[in-house]
């Protein structure tokens, strides 16, 4: 469904070029959920971005059901792009529109018969669960709810593809976990094929069905999720795996009743955790 | 205190009215098209071009440059083309639109710029083509704030013709001119700038009464 062949994107600014993507292949399925993980400065923004053309790669081709949106341009780019879903990390809705208008947003752009927008927006906010906040503004609602509403915008146009940019980073853990349920719903009711980037283990690990591992602009890894992370073969991915490990310790310790004394008494000495994070700091820069 | 104090308040407070109602017409009429082609002609934005884009910054800060009273001299032949004369209110409002204009057209251009390009890209991944970004997103988005720099606008278009009344053009400058200062009516002096404050502070109170109604903030800090 997805092709991407040899592409590259190098950033030239005063300070010096950057070469974000060096190189990256990959395909994703009809239907299929493709993960991206990496850490902060990986390249992954930049990645996702190229597909839809948010960001103009230098060279490589990048193919949807067959046509190559690289070669596309004006009209037919728009057209294109209509047919693409985006959800943000920082949601990046309309704040002078409701609930509502920012859902229609996409339709009224494709310039469908208003018919047509109410019945679907009706859908997608049943789909989403917001039919009560329809005529809420942004500024009133939760993050959650905020992304909710990213997402019936970003499928209202019955979209092939769907690109998620860190949709869940900056909501809270049960948040984030109702949110990649809706998710999951969506590509299974559905059949949308997703490309989604992220820097959380957890989310790949609940929705992905294949995962690819981006260091410094470079996939260095790709498989189903379970292979990947039962033998990590880059130390990107052993980091994440380390951290995820680490993190459900520190779970097990908050939980129980000795939780506070012990977490005090690891200050006395460097404990794994702080040897573990001062590891990843160096490593993602 | 004499007793043709209310009528000559009057008559100026209209003439002045009129000049700022209508020369603010004129100067969005010019300066919303300039203030918006400057921002999407951006290199990086929705229709980079940016030779128009450094043209018309150019031709602004050209505009802006000159004392207003020089602008309202030299506009005097355009006057006389368009309305006939070069005395009196109407004819104030040329200079004072293309005055004005420039000025407002910053305006524009700083409260579209404010608009986070988070939405603008949104708008653009979901295809919208410039022209409707512009109409649907970044206008919308900066309402509010472009109410507030209209206020801004406006009340500088105020202290404008107050310039322009030293030089035949009425309202309430020319009054306190005639009258306050050369026919020495103490009465008429203080009246037209007791006047002309409330006429600041009314129109400082309504544009932010209305950019507050258009908003929708979370935490609304009056
Ligand atoms: N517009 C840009 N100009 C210059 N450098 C950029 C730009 N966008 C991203 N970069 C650089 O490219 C690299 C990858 O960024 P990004 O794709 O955002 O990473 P990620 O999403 O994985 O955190 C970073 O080093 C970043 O600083
Ligand atoms: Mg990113």
């Amino acid at each position: 469904m997805l092709t991407v062949r040899n592409l590259r994107k190098t950033f030239v600014t005063p300070q010096g070029s950057l070469e974000a993507i060096k190189d990256v292949s990959f395909q994703v399925e009809k239907g299929e959920i493709f993960g991206v993980i990496g850490f902060s400065g990986a390249g992954k923004s930049t990645l996702i971005r190229c597909l839809n053309r948010l960001e103009e790669p230098d060279s490589g081709q990048i193919f949807i059901n067959g046509r190559d949106i690289t070669l596309l341009a004006g009209q037919s780019l728009r057209e294109a792009r209509k047919k693409i879903g985006m959800i943000f990390q920082h949601f990046n809705l309309f704040d002078s529109r409701t609930v509502w208008k920012n859902i229609s947003f996409p339709m009224e752009v494709a310039r469908l018969p208003t018919r047509e927008i109410a019945k679907r927006v009706e859908k997608l906010l049943e789909v989403v669960g917001l039919v009560d906040k329809a005529d809420a503004y942004p500024a009133q609602l939760s993050g959650g709810q905020k992304q909710r509403v990213g997402i019936a915008r970003a499928l209202a146009m019955e979209p092939e593809l769907l690109l998620i940019d860190e949709a869940t980073s900056a909501l809270d853990p049960l948040t984030t976990r109702s949110i990649l349920k809706l998710l999951q719903d969506i590509n299974r009711q559905s059949g949308v094929t997703v490309v989604l980037i992220t820097h959380e283990m957890d989310v790949v690990r609940q929705i992905c069905h294949r995962v690819a591992v981006m260091e410094e602009g470079r996939l260095v890894e790709m498989g189903d999720v379970q292979e990947v992370f039962n033998e990590p073969k880059s130390k990107t991915t052993q980091l994440f795996l380390q951290q995820m490990i680490f993190n459900s310790k520190e779970n097990d310790k908050n939980s129980s009743s000795a939780g506070i004394e012990r977490a005090f008494g690891a200050r006395s000495g460097p404990c794994e955790g702080a040897v573990l994070i001062g590891e990843v700091n160096r490593y993602a820069g | 205190m004499q007793d043709d104090l209310w009528l000559l308040l009057l008559t100026g407070t209209e003439e002045t009215l009129y000049m700022v109602a209508l020369s603010t017409l004129l100067a969005i009429l010019l300066g919303l098209p300039l203030g918006v082609t400057l921002v999407v002609t951006a290199p990086g934005h929705v229709l980079p071009v940016p030779t128009v884009h450094k043209f018309l910054g150019a031709l602004i800060n050209a505009t802006r440059s000159f004392p207003f009273i020089i602008l309202i001299v030299i506009l005097l032949p355009l006057s006389r083309l368009l309305v006939g004369t070069t005395l009196g209110a109407t004819a104030a409002v040329i200079p004072l639109a293309i005055g004005s204009a420039p000025f407002l057209a910053r305006i524009i251009e700083n409260c579209l710029k404010e608009v986070e390009l988070g939405k603008v890209e949104a708008a653009i991944a979901m295809g919208a083509q410039p022209m409707e970004i512009v109409a649907k997103v970044l206008i919308p988005e900066a309402t509010a704030s472009l109410i507030r720099g209209l206020t801004l606008a406006i009340i500088t278009i105020t202290s404008f013709t107050a310039t322009a009344g030293a030089i035949g053009a009425g309202g309430l400058g020319s009054l306190a001119i005639r009258y306050g200062y050369l026919r020495y009516r103490d009465d008429v002096m203080l009246a037209t700038i007791l006047t002309l404050i409330i006429l600041v502070q009314g129109m400082q109170w309504l544009g932010n009464r209305v950019a507050l109604a258009v908003e929708h903030r979370r935490y609304r800090f009056k």
